[in-house]
């Protein structure tokens, strides 16, 4: 199998190279120069794409952790279980990179741990601040029994094992909190985001799309997983997801246009601007067209369907973040924000460190089963690890 | 208790001896070139501006329920009872919210250092509390930048308006906005011709976050307990189910477990 996707693998290896590469260079004008040399950010526009895609969508893109954790760990349903640990995976790595890009945006990225001892609780930023560093170690913790596995460290696997439970609501909850505060983070400047943005259920919105997109990542990377790594698709499992993810997409849906309508701003989307095309934009490709898709049982239960509708609500919900954090801000700035390349070299060089770092964890960790689990076993919920173990053991 | 400036247009006769002063009391540099930026930035803390025959000063507020200090994760931004909004560099991480957050869109940052602060009018918080007035307050020729009492000023103000109200706009700006300021204006053009926006809140910002955010404590314990019983059911379901169908399984699973 390696064989024949060499010059495959060639290619992406370039195309990583040529990104680390400018993100680099990118890295040391930032760290030499500062953040004017390195971006196009004003005293107008003081949040660019660093905040919009790397926190704002990162933290977004990682969701799939607690929205798995929670489905199979307290919902109980075993189904899931063989997807878990790429998606485990997926959000660690997410949340480590989030952390990374925000070390570019700080103006003094090494105060970063001063939010520990400098409280001000009635910041979001603050609260997310939090939720985000505990939910980073909820993450490694989750993470931990693979690595341990690798080693074949009984003792701490066994104590992880016994805290696991506890360890998977903690993460729900910080991850509910902080998943729906980057929505709140916006609440307070009612004059400044455009009305197809700002609303008082942003947090509502925050949290359904981080679900939404929790369960499309999910979707997308089994699919990716089973081509470039060569293994079975677990079809059922993602037409479960897709039945998921139609509910979810319903009802952020109907909230949204509930809520636009009754603030008044449904009238403003037929009037075109600038705004408008970015808005529909958004609304075509988180609902409209996957929902289109999803509801037609031909492309809800086809490998091919289910991933094109997940491509599409992952893309959209970019859209929504970046809407509301760059396109909904401008009109009440006053100026264009597009960012500078050095920015976009180091969102590059974050998200070929992201695909890399996750082609090596499957080669070097028991990430994916060597075979079906199989389900029904009552034993299997509660000795997941060390069944797993034996698995390796005997490769 | 609460202090506060009042600025009245009116008798504005635009020196920029303000900005000069407040220049020398922040140790920011002031020549020709800078006197003749007609926007606030990282080196220039206030500003006068010129349209036709009238002054308008810009400058922060010092918001009496402030959205900087409010969003503040380190809290480098502090509300004072005297009335400035203080600013710790010391603290300060770079994130840049106040910067998103302020209705008036007033900290500034200083981009081309390698390590920056967010720089803004701050109300001469050493002058203040040693019972001074503020460096424009006190350089001020005509009388256009008045420090005193909040109450007092607004009272003042009011006033004035009573008196002439031919010669200003009928509205303190300041009084009411984002819940009131320790900057108080008057002027005898409405006040968006220097960009003063009309649509603000009468309401303090802080609280549509706080709303939310004050939710937290009970959530914490109830989504624990909501995900903790949603747990116990469907494992018990699972046991359950053991026990009526295969019995030597759950003895299996008792002994792993507990």
């Amino acid at each position: 199998m390696a064989r024949s996707t060499t010059f495959r693998l060639t290619f992406w290896k370039l195309v990583f190279l040529f990104l680390m590469a400018a993100g680099l260079y990118a890295t040391f004008i930032r760290f030499t120069q500062g953040l004017g040399a390195s971006t196009h950010l004003s005293d107008q526009f003081p949040w660019g794409i660093w905040i919009s895609f790397d926190v704002l969508c990162g933290v977004m893109l990682a969701a799939g952790g607690f929205t798995l954790t929670a489905t199979v760990h307290i919902l109980n349903i075993k189904r899931m279980h063989s997807i878990i640990r790429p998606t485990i995976l997926t959000a660690f790595l997410g949340y480590i990179l989030v952390c990374l890009a925000l070390m570019y945006d700080l103006g003094k990225p090494y105060n970063i741990w001063h939010p520990l001892i400098m409280r001000n609780p009635h910041s979001v930023m603050f609260e997310v601040a939090y939720c985000v560093m505990l939910y980073t170690t909820v993450l490694a913790l989750e993470f931990s029994p693979i690595v341990l596995e690798r080693f074949n460290l009984q003792k701490p696997l066994k104590i992880v094992r016994k805290i696991l439970i506890p360890l998977v609501i903690c993460g729900v909850i910080l991850s509910t909190l902080h998943q729906s505060s980057l929505g709140t983070l916006y609440l307070i400047m009612p004059e400044k985001l455009h009305p197809f943005w700002y609303s008082p259920l942003l947090p509502v919105f925050f949290f359904l799309s981080a679900i939404a997109v929790g369960l499309a990542m999910t979707i997308f990377e089994s699919s990716m997983s089973s081509k470039h790594f060569g293994l079975q698709l677990e079809l059922p499992v993602l037409q479960e997801l897709g039945r998921a993810l139609v509910v979810v997409l319903g009802v952020y849906g109907i909230l949204r246009l509930e809520d636009l309508a009754n603030r008044g701003a449904l009238k403003l989307a037929f009037h075109p601007s600038y705004e408008t095309y970015l808005f529909w934009l958004e609304i075509s490709l988180a609902i409209i067209v996957p929902l289109i898709l999803l509801a037609q049982p031909r492309v809800r239960s086809s490998a091919q369907g289910l991933y094109f509708a997940a491509v599409s609500v992952v893309l959209g919900f970019i859209t929504n973040r970046m809407n509301v954090s760059i396109t909904g801000m401008e009109g009440s700035t006053g100026v264009r924000y597009f960012p500078k390349w050095s920015e976009l070299a180091v969102t590059g060089m974050v998200i070929a460190a992201g695909f890399a770092l996750f082609g090596m964890a499957v080669k070097y960790l028991p990430i994916f089963p060597k075979e079906e689990v199989v389900p029904g076993v009552a034993s299997e919920q509660e000795n997941e690890v060390p069944e797993a173990v034996l698995e390796h053991a005997g490769d | 208790m609460s202090k506060a400036l009042l600025y009245d247009s009116t008798v504005c006769i635009g020196c920029k001896q303000c900005e000069q002063a407040c220049a020398t009391q922040n140790n920011l540099s002031y020549d020709d070139a800078i006197a003749a930026e007609d926007f606030q930035s990282a080196h220039k803390l206030t500003v006068v501006l010129t349209r036709k025959d009238k002054f308008m000063r810009r400058l922060c507020m010092n918001c009496q329920e402030p959205s900087c200090a409010s969003v503040c994760p380190v809290g480098a931004l502090q509300k004072t009872a005297l009335g400035p909004v203080t600013y710790d560099p010391s603290k300060c991480m770079g994130c840049r919210y106040c910067m998103v957050a302020c209705p008036f869109s007033v900290p500034k940052y200083e981009w081309g250092k390698l390590i920056p602060k967010v720089q803004k009018c701050v109300m001469c918080p050493d002058r203040v509390s040693q019972g001074k007035q503020t460096a424009c307050a006190e350089i001020c020729p005509t009388g256009a930048t008045k420090f005193g009492e909040r109450d007092e000023l607004i009272a003042e103000a009011q006033k004035r308006i009573r008196d002439n109200p031919d010669k200003y706009v009928n509205h303190v700006y300041g009084l009411e906005e984002v819940g009131g300021t320790s900057v108080l204006l008057l002027s005898a053009v409405p006040f968006e011709t220097f960009g003063y926006r009309s649509d603000i809140s009468k309401d303090p910002l802080p609280m549509l976050t706080y709303r939310v955010l004050s939710h937290i404590p009970d959530f914490v314990p109830l989504g624990g307990m909501v995900l903790g019983g949603l747990w116990w059911i469907t494992h018990r379901r699972e046991e359950v189910a053991l026990a009526e169908g295969r019995p030597a399984a759950i003895d299996e699973k008792n002994g792993g477990k507990r």
